[in-house]
């Protein structure tokens, strides 16, 4: 089968003030499949995945160089590229869920309406649309105009991706999403992303190996801002290519 | 909650049948080919064994690819584990089937030197306890998988009884039928390593279902299983 590749990380060295936080990390990342970016607390991987939809654009005294390439362009570093866009075609889902303070159905519809978005039929079936794809609909269907703050941490967080799915995203990261779940929300969200897949590309940084093994097709190991090794997950976890990814994935480290 | 990880463990299943499935077609075709000394059908289940190694193989990576990236647990674990265990024992059965073909060939130029009559109930016995532990398997019967292991010492009995007659019968009163009546006497040895083969995979389904371990402790099946 053809992979296709969706996003292309160049040569990426970011800098937090005069610390260097990511040192040449270049990758694929490939369409319809999970890839998994792990590694120990600092490795950097929470700010890779944060330059990719320019996040890191929020913290003062930072500088990127490098290139994200997404549909033949640059969205990392050209200053002449409209961030707005870049965060619509590519959503986040951090690791606190983080509803809007308002009812189930404005947290989903608001994304649209910031949009230009006025339907209100369209924005009605968007809504329903979104919280079947997150796998919510059922648990909410009654409750839609209730305070999102009155769900459970793990319904806000399938909110917060159903708000992602809102505005058609192309790509969804999640920055470890399950950090502060249960298990068994965790095992809903990890089940959720595999069905995602099918239509979306997707990053997932995690400090939970296991996880990362459990969804992703495919998984980057990074150590103190550089790519260690990249490769099918199957391969990584069963017989990785370098020393120091063993020493990690099999807790000799980290 | 359905699990992604179902399906797979559903895709292993399924391997697993279709090895135990072809197994059980090389022993009835080497048995066929010996009742019928049919060469061309000896030649076939040779040639066939390749498809059944590669099975293994893929079982093989299969089981550690679902072991390193889902961590099972408790029945999922022991299913895998035992699935491992089940397809090397499948792998060998196959081979034993290879092995009475090759002795098929070797008698193929050969008058027979009797009529075929404990070797047939014994074949028999061979194939009933690999259907009975694959249905053991495909429906986590740890009763009907206990069945099986209880057959052996029948199994074991007859080869000694071919082999008793062969010996004392043939081999012992006239050294000439030594090449008509050796490969007689190691198609039984090869159709009674095949019902131990069948007891191994027994053994392992009860594992698999109860957890309990019966392996090497005949002693433990009686209790409550």
């Amino acid at each position: 089968m053809d992979k296709f590749i969706r996003i292309k990380a160049e040569k990426i060295n970011f800098y937090y003030g005069k610390t260097q936080a990511l040192k040449n990390v270049s990758f694929d990342i490939y369409a319809n499949q999970v890839t998994a970016i792990i590694g120990p607390s600092g490795c950097g991987k929470s700010t890779f995945i944060r330059i990719i939809n320019r996040m890191h654009e929020l913290i003062p005294n930072t500088r990127c160089e490098g290139k994200i390439i997404f549909d033949g362009e640059d969205i990392c570093c050209d200053p002449a590229m409209d961030v707005v866009a870049v965060r619509r075609r590519i959503g986040m889902v951090f690791q606190k869920p983080n509803p809007f303070p308002k009812s189930i159905f404005e947290n989903i519809a608001y994304g649209l309406k910031v949009n230009g978005i006025k339907d209100k039929h369209y924005i009605e079936e968007k809504v329903v649309d979104s919280l079947k794809k997150a796998a919510l609909w059922d648990e909410v269907k009654e409750r839609l105009h209730e305070s999102a703050l009155k769900l459970s941490g793990g319904q806000q967080q399938r909110l917060c991706i159903a708000r992602a799915l809102a505005v058609e995203p192309e790509v969804i990261l999640f920055d470890e999403p399950c950090a502060s779940l249960d298990p068994i929300s965790t095992a809903k969200i990890e089940e959720l992303i595999l069905e995602l897949k099918k239509e979306y590309t997707i990053i997932i940084v995690t400090h939970n190996m296991q996880q990362a093994a459990r969804v992703s097709d495919r998984t980057a190991f990074f150590l103190l801002g550089e790519m260690i090794e990249m490769g099918d997950t199957q391969q990584i976890f069963t017989a990785p290519n370098d020393k120091r990814t063993e020493a990690y994935i099999t807790g000799r480290f980290g | 909650m359905e699990r992604h990880f179902d399906e797979e463990l559903k895709d292993l299943n399924k391997e697993i049948l279709k090895m135990g499935v072809l197994a059980q077609e090389a022993i009835f075709k080497s048995i066929e080919a010996l009742k019928n000394r049919d060469k061309n059908q000896a030649q076939e289940v040779i040639s066939s064994d390749r498809k059944i190694d590669e099975l293994e193989l893929v079982i093989d990576e299969r089981c550690i690819d679902l072991i390193a990236r889902h961590q099972p647990m408790a029945g999922d674990l022991r299913f895998i584990t035992m699935s491992m265990k089940i397809s090397t024992d499948l792998e060998r059965i196959a081979d034993l089937a290879v092995d009475i073909s090759q002795r098929v060939l070797e008698l193929s130029d050969k008058p027979l030197l009797k009529p075929l009559i404990d070797i047939p109930k014994l074949a028999v016995l061979s194939q009933e306890m690999l259907n009975d532990v694959i249905t053991s398997f495909l429906n986590a019967n740890a009763d009907l998988a206990k069945k099986v292991i209880l057959k052996d010492s029948e199994a074991d009995s007859l080869r000694n009884l071919i082999q008793e007659e062969l010996l004392n019968e043939y081999i012992c009163k006239d050294r000439n039928c030594i090449p008509r009546a050796m490969p007689l006497l190691l198609i039984a040895r090869h159709l009674e390593r095949i019902c131990d083969h069948a007891t191994n995979i027994a053994e392992d389904v009860i594992y698999m279902v109860n957890a309990k371990v019966v392996k090497h402790h005949p002693e433990k099946l009686g209790n409550g299983m």
